[in-house]
């Protein structure tokens, strides 16, 4: 089947382990203010491709991908979940590491006493709203074709994480619960943007909430830049974060630091 | 056994000039890291210095600290020269000083004179007459054979950078066989092939002879050079220190006989491992004593300078000398060629900083050995100054004692030799055949008057009907002018010491070369899948191209328009192969522009794959700037669709790339928390991306 791709990096080296074909996918819900790629927001913009045209691409330059595989990101690529399900399906037909580069905040069940059940809150109103909902049996069966996910947590504050991104978080705690039971290895990753999401206190929190979860086997800090701006100027898009200096790499590491702190704390305490 | 040799394994190596075998029986593998490197000594740094300043005074000056203006450089006609002989492990330059650049008028005595005036230095008037009037070069000779038709050629640029003024260059010579046999028997051995030649002097046999002759009297020389440094190089080399010393005199008698175009010192890290095990296992030398050799080694190839007008440097982007060393690779036997050598000379980038030359190129196999790999990958991260080709490729056809030549000339040492051979425009040729033959920046009739294209819009078959024929007139006149220049050079300027380096049977590359690849394949494809309008001049020149709708772009893996590039390479090698090469030369070519492009772009004009006259080509085989969308392996796949075979000297692929997009370290913060959080640290451990590196190079 088709779906909306914004562009197609043959060579991704940061987006999960190895040399990775990077596959941007079109459309996302979430509006975070430090988004490098607001051009991929929009829905139903950008190329239509067959899931089969971009494994293609892969095939023919296998070689180069010995060690890496196929990364979906975005943009949401679970805003177009079947499309991306026909992708892994094919994909580890062959053999292909695939990796999925997500926010969560699409997940549209949460866990009872009694087993997964379909949230309620608004967020998931929201999602509905674009009429875009996968039974649970068909997540579990992308998430049994999910090699890695990179799971980027951008605030353990729910009010916060709206204020940043427009959604409320509790999906994504709900979502990397799932992974969990799933037993999906899981990338935390945390964009540092100065003064928005480097809070010592809310770092550590991070940390001792994904270090209750033995699926998660890394945690990525990536430091704020501004590179994306001009983006926003060509798009007319308003940029929130004008005047927030970039990250640096020492700033970077002691966030990663700070959350390291919290994992031990947790895993310390069994 | 001789006492140079205790310890060693035998093998036909004693019995016959092969060092190749002496290196396969006696190498040892390491597959450790590079936790045993030794840093550089006060002795090291101190020389070091001395040249950092010596640098600063040269750049000062403008490019030239000294020139010798008097003096012909042969391999005995300086004094030795030192930078601090105290503290020299390893001796020799090409003039009696360091930065001084010799006199090397064998290639053309215009040039040299030009190289000095250039510089602000005056040829000694009498060396002018006497290379002018009294004694030939290689340069006069070909000015003498050259028909009218090449001078046009070479005027209008069609073929470019052609060796006929200048030393050639692209041969290594087996460096390695004065450390491992000593002088005296490599001269015997020279005498022995000598008196076994064919005894009908047929012309070639007596050329043979003359040349054998040739390299007996540089062999002698040589001896003499290690003489005048207070060394018996007769006898083998004993210990590393002496064979690295052995080894770089053999090189140090090239370049102050040559001033080629690429002066590359060949494979020589596993060789010399050999003698560094057996010197730290008699307990000679320690592994810090070693590294210092090693270092001042390097240093000195460093301080390889040649005299060159700031035309040669213009095309070369700089004042290269290409002293290319190849280090790693696999061998037949599936052992890598790793060895500690190998670490301690790329160890040299952090021991004197990084530098450009010596050119440290890594022959890589994914079956090299991990360590390695890593600190491969850290040093290129740290230096920036390591150059990694596919050894995979170039084993089947070189064997494993190849080395690279310049950037990418594969050839086994001391077996194959290159003819070194410039480059044709291929773009240019393009307009020739859309305009009969007539230069489109001069006007001028440069190739033959074959029936102009005169439609408003290109048809595509059309063109390539003309394009073929018009490229197979520029091969004919492009290998015939190669061949006056290697014949002329055997004449005139002939590698004396470096072909006393190499057996008597020697395979001969013959070298061409393509610059405009991808301006040609982008051309072509906007022909024939988009609307390309013709704009002529008053004089019914095609001078300009409109193109109307979009076309494939050679670069983004789209088969339409690669098929077009691969094409264009092979029908273009299938009519050099058609030709007569001088001397039974092997007929090759490479598509490597790496740094001429821009002036090749400059002499061509317009063509109608939209690109402006005067506009740079591409590098090598690559996309046009801008023109390649996805990335770099997409852009690595439409090159790697030309068959080696069609290009065997090579095809470059040059891209840029910001250091963060090859890895992660210094952009994303992160690590395995396994091991990060049963050690309590905070430094982080790069996620392990192994580079794969493909068919491509």
């Amino acid at each position: 089947m088709k779906g909306w791709i914004h562009s197609v990096e043959s060579f991704g080296t940061v987006d999960g382990p190895g040399v990775r074909m990077v596959i941007f996918f079109q459309g996302c819900p979430m509006r975070c203010a430090y988004c490098h790629n607001p051009d991929t927001w929009g829905m139903r913009q950008g190329t239509l491709m067959e899931a089969e045209e971009l494994l293609e691409r892969f095939r023919r330059n296998r070689s180069y991908y010995r060690n890496g595989g196929i990364t979906a990101t975005g943009g949401e690529p679970l805003w177009q979940p079947d499309f991306l399900m026909d992708l892994f399906r094919r994909a580890k037909k062959e053999g292909i590491s695939t990796c999925l580069d997500t926010s969560g905040v699409i997940f549209p069940y949460r866990k009872t006493e009694t087993g997964w059940e379909t949230a309620q809150s608004g967020i998931h109103e929201d999602i509905r709203g674009y009429g875009v909902r996968m039974p649970f049996e068909e997540y579990e069966e992308l998430f049994s074709m999910t090699d890695l996910v990179l799971l980027d947590l951008k605030h353990m504050d729910s009010g916060l994480h709206r204020k940043l991104t427009g959604h409320a978080n509790e999906a994504v705690f709900a979502f990397l619960e799932f992974l969990a039971e799933k037993e999906v290895p899981v990338w935390i990753r945390r964009v540092a943007v100065p003064g928005h999401t480097d809070d010592p206190e809310e770092l550590l929190q991070l940390g001792e909430y994904i270090g209750g979860f033995p699926n998660v086997k890394a945690v990525e800090v990536l430091p704020y830049h501004t590179m994306g701006r001009q983006k926003y100027e060509a798009l007319g898009i308003r940029y929130r974060l004008e005047g927030v200096p970039e990250a640096s790499e020492e700033e970077a590491r002691k966030v990663r630091e700070q959350i390291l702190k919290g994992i031990r704390k947790r895993r310390s305490a069994g | 056994m001789q006492e140079e040799w205790r310890g060693f394994t035998s093998g036909v190596w004693e019995r016959e000039i092969n060092t190749r075998d002496f290196i396969q029986k006696n190498f040892s593998v390491y597959e450790g890291d590079e936790s045993f490197l030794a840093g550089p000594t006060a002795e090291t740094e101190a020389l070091w210095e001395q040249v950092l300043e010596l640098s600063k005074k040269e750049r000062e000056a403008g490019g030239v600290l000294d020139m010798d203006t008097e003096v012909i450089s042969t391999i005995t006609s300086h004094g030795p020269g030192y930078l601090d002989k105290a503290k020299e492990k390893i001796v020799g330059f090409q003039t009696d000083k360091p930065f001084k650049r010799s006199l090397q008028p064998y290639g053309g005595i215009r040039m040299a004179a030009k190289a000095c005036s250039d510089n602000g230095y005056q040829i000694d008037p009498q060396v002018e007459e006497f290379f002018t009037i009294h004694r030939k070069t290689h340069n006069a000779g070909v000015f003498d054979a050259y028909t009218p038709e090449m001078r046009a050629c070479r005027s209008s640029h069609i073929i470019t950078g052609l060796p006929d003024a200048y030393g050639r260059g692209r041969i290594i010579g087996d460096y390695r066989r004065v450390a491992l046999y000593g002088v005296d028997r490599l001269i015997e051995d020279k005498e022995d092939q000598k008196a076994s030649t064919r005894t009908i002097m047929y012309s070639d046999v007596i050329r043979d002879r003359e040349e054998l002759s040739e390299q007996i009297r540089a062999l002698k020389d040589l001896k003499k050079l290690g003489e005048i440094y207070g060394f018996d190089i007769g006898r083998p080399a004993a210990n590393v220190q002496e064979a690295i010393q052995w080894l770089y005199f053999g090189y140090l008698a090239a370049v102050k006989e040559q001033n080629g175009a690429a002066m590359s010192l060949g494979r020589t890290s596993t060789f010399l491992d050999i003698y560094a095990q057996r010197d730290l296992k008699e307990g000679r030398f320690t592994e810090e004593q070693i590294q210092e050799f090693v270092d001042h080694f390097i240093m000195k190839l460093r301080l390889v300078k040649f005299a060159r007008t700031p035309e040669y440097n213009a095309l070369f982007s700089g004042d290269p000398t290409w002293v290319t060393e190849s280090v790693g690779g696999i061998g037949i036997d599936g052992r890598p060629l790793v060895t500690k050598m190998s670490f301690r000379y790329l160890h040299t980038l952090q021991n004197l900083g990084p530098a450009p030359e010596p050119n440290m190129t890594v022959l890589w196999s994914v079956r090299l050995p991990l360590a390695f790999k890593r600190y491969c990958a850290a040093m290129s991260i740290e230096s920036s100054s390591i150059q990694y080709e596919n050894d995979d490729l170039m084993r089947v056809a070189h064997g494993d004692d190849y080395a690279i030549a310049c950037c990418v000339s594969s050839m086994r040492i001391g077996k194959e030799m290159q003819f070194f051979g410039a480059r044709a425009n291929l773009a240019k040729c393009l307009l020739y055949a859309i305009n009969g033959g007539i230069d489109e920046i001069t006007k001028k009739q440069v190739a033959p008057e074959y029936r102009p294209i005169t439609s408003e819009y290109l048809d595509y078959d059309e063109v390539m009907h003309k394009y073929k024929e018009m490229m197979k007139w520029l091969a004919r006149v492009y290998v015939n002018t190669l061949n006056i220049i290697h014949y002329m050079h055997d004449k005139y300027c002939y590698e004396k010491l470096q072909m006393a380096l190499h057996d008597k049977k020697v395979t001969r590359w013959f070298a061409t070369g393509v610059a405009g690849l991808s301006v040609v394949a982008d051309s072509l494809s906007a022909i024939k899948y988009a609307k390309v309008k013709v704009i002529r001049d008053a004089d019914g020149v095609a001078v300009d191209y409109e193109v109307e709708g979009d076309f494939p772009k050679y670069g983004n893996d789209d088969d339409r328009v690669d098929e077009i590039a691969r094409e264009v390479v092979h029908t273009f090698m299938q009519y050099i192969k058609g030709n007569h090469t001088y001397r039974g030369g092997i007929a090759t070519t490479s598509i490597l522009t790496i740094t001429s492009n821009v002036v090749y772009g400059k002499n061509t004009g317009a063509t109608p794959d939209g690109r402006k006259a005067g506009q740079p080509f591409a590098p090598g085989a690559n996309p046009m700037h801008g023109r390649d969308q996805h990335g770099a392996i997409a852009s690595l796949a439409s090159v790697s669709k030309i068959p080696f075979r069609d290009a065997q000297d090579g095809i470059s692929n040059t891209f840029t790339v910001i250091p963060g997009a090859l890895g992660k370290e210094n952009v994303v913060i992160s690590g395995d928390l396994a091991v990060e959080l049963c050690e309590g640290c905070c430094n982080p451990v790069a996620q392990s991306a192994e580079p794969d590196y493909g068919t491509a190079e």
